[in-house]
């Protein structure tokens, strides 16, 4: 079981409170985008083995949107950040 | 050596001590024509197709670790082909073809037992779906029948079929030619059997990085050294992207833990296979006397072969209101598998079109061992021949970019 931290609530909490959500920060091509691109945007994924940034709702909490950053061999979780928090620091 | 049972009576006059190891230990040689990364059922069944249809090729299997420690000894050893659409439906059947010929063929008793499978539904939209699905399954030429829940209680008994549970059973769809197989025995089996026809099976041998030069699959560089070849097929299941990260390529899958559990041995109680969509579990009986039962994935990807314990509670729930019998059993174990799901719940046989010599048979998700011999005879003639086996072309990787997905989520994926 994992327990996350919502950046949002302020709270430790189990899984079954959160919906994974997929890959985070995936870029969505211009409309120009060949088939090639709309297909590999659509359904190619990394899915790294080791440290991957993703997606979590809180969907019994608050129900916002938020990246987790997780080992996913360990489960180990290094961070739980929002979108904002990327945003400033680029 | 020729298994029989003359040779279990000879080998019987010493205690059973005289058997020869079933395959021989080897080194790697330099250079191959073919390499099949990954000893699992389907790569071990692509070795051996490869090595008896194309004889004079030279074929090996890497392995990283044994054979039979991977995901071919963690499945629930489930064998049916009762999908939905043509394309599925065709090449798992051509797999249970192979299925009923396969010990014989192998020479190998993959111990495969033709015990039926019920797919229970549990609404009306279930049974509406069970009834298209045994229609097509039909119009396909697989077996399939609709079974009504007065008819399931007399053939499973000690299912509960009453109206006073959570979801009640209404009826189930049932293949009577699907069944179970030894999960180990079909890895050893095929490993023999392919060695045997000359496959070099190399274990403890990891790929640690590709040699693609100018778009053309080279060679290998692996903890036992590099190993040249020109074609190179990738069969490594849950690692699928981890290999297609060292080609430089990304695939249309994504990693999730997927979960099982067995029970402490007992006396036959179960004689048939039951799986449920709806309440999300399915169970059978092993010969050793074991439930054998099975969970869903975590919905988060991950690559750590243990899962999240809340998918575990909600399966065996499931199993205790279809099974009240089954409440006291004690558990004996519980592990979880790395799988590759592909977005529309089918898997991707496929030459890879940035890299010349380079194939992929991943994306089988959940239920990839009841397609073990099927995948790897298709596979074997894709490599064989450098084009698709016809009934492999629906699952080129090109369909993700066409869009001519074969959606089997909704119709007979889920459970497996």
């Amino acid at each position: 079981m994992l327990l996350i931290h919502c950046p949002y609530c302020g709270e430790l909490r189990d899984e079954q409170e959160y919906r994974y959500a997929g890959e985070a920060f995936i870029q969505r091509p211009g409309l120009a985008c060949t088939d090639e691109q709309w297909g590999d945007y659509v359904f190619n994924r990394t899915n790294p083995k080791g440290k991957t940034v993703e997606q979590w709702a809180h969907a019994a909490g608050c129900r916002k949107l938020f990246v987790v950053e997780r080992n996913n061999v360990t489960n180990e979780i290094y961070a739980v950040r929002t979108f904002e928090s990327y945003k400033e620091q680029a | 050596m020729k298994y029989s049972w003359l040779e279990v009576f000879k080998a019987g006059l010493s205690g059973q001590k005289q058997w020869p190891a079933a395959w021989p230990e080897v080194s790697p040689k330099a250079a191959y024509d073919v390499i099949i990364v990954g000893g699992g059922g389907h790569g071990l069944a692509t070795a051996y197709y490869l090595a008896r249809d194309f004889p004079g090729t030279r074929v090996a299997v890497v392995e990283k670790g044994w054979i039979g420690g991977g995901n071919t000894g963690r499945n629930t050893t489930i064998v049916r082909s009762n999908y939905l659409w043509d394309e599925a439906t065709n090449l798992y059947e051509h797999s249970l073809k192979l299925w009923e010929g396969l010990s014989a063929d192998l020479n190998f008793n993959v111990m495969f037992s033709q015990r039926g499978v019920y797919n229970l539904g549990h609404t009306l939209q279930d049974m509406r779906d069970i009834e298209r699905r045994v229609n097509a399954n039909m119009l396909n030429g697989v077996d399939a029948e609709v079974v009504s829940a007065a008819e399931l209680k007399e053939r499973i008994p000690i299912l509960e079929t009453g109206k006073h549970v959570r979801y009640p059973v209404m009826g189930a769809s049932c293949q009577p030619r699907a069944g179970v197989a030894r999960h180990d025995a079909v890895a050893w089996g095929f490993a023999r059997a392919a060695a045997k026809h000359g496959v070099d099976i190399i274990q403890n041998c990891e790929v640690q990085a590709m040699d693609i030069e100018a778009g053309q699959i080279k060679g290998l560089q692996t903890s036992r050294g590099y190993l040249k070849a020109d074609r190179v097929g990738c069969v490594t299941a849950g690692h699928s992207s981890v290999l297609a990260t060292m080609a430089g390529i990304r695939l249309p899958v994504e990693s999730h833990p997927l979960q099982a559990f067995v029970s402490e041995p007992m006396k036959p109680v179960l004689h048939t296979v039951v799986m449920s969509n709806a309440v999300h579990g399915y169970v059978s009986q092993s010969d050793k006397g074991d439930l054998v039962i099975g969970a869903g994935i975590d919905s988060y990807t991950g690559y750590s072969q243990r899962g999240s314990p809340h998918l575990i509670d909600h399966c065996a729930s499931a199993m205790i209101e279809l099974f009240p019998i089954f409440s006291r059993v004690r558990l004996n174990r519980q592990w979880g598998g790395i799988v590759d799901v592909c977005p529309d719940a089918c898997p991707i046989i496929s030459p890879i079109p940035q890299v010349q010599g380079l194939y992929f048979n991943c994306g089988w998700g959940t239920g990839g061992f009841k397609a073990t011999p099927g995948s790897g005879h298709v596979f074997a003639h894709t490599i064989g021949q450098d084009q698709p086996h016809p009934l492999a072309l629906p699952f080129h990787i090109d369909r993700f970019t066409t869009g001519a997905l074969i959606d089997e989520h909704g119709a007979a994926g889920v459970a497996h």
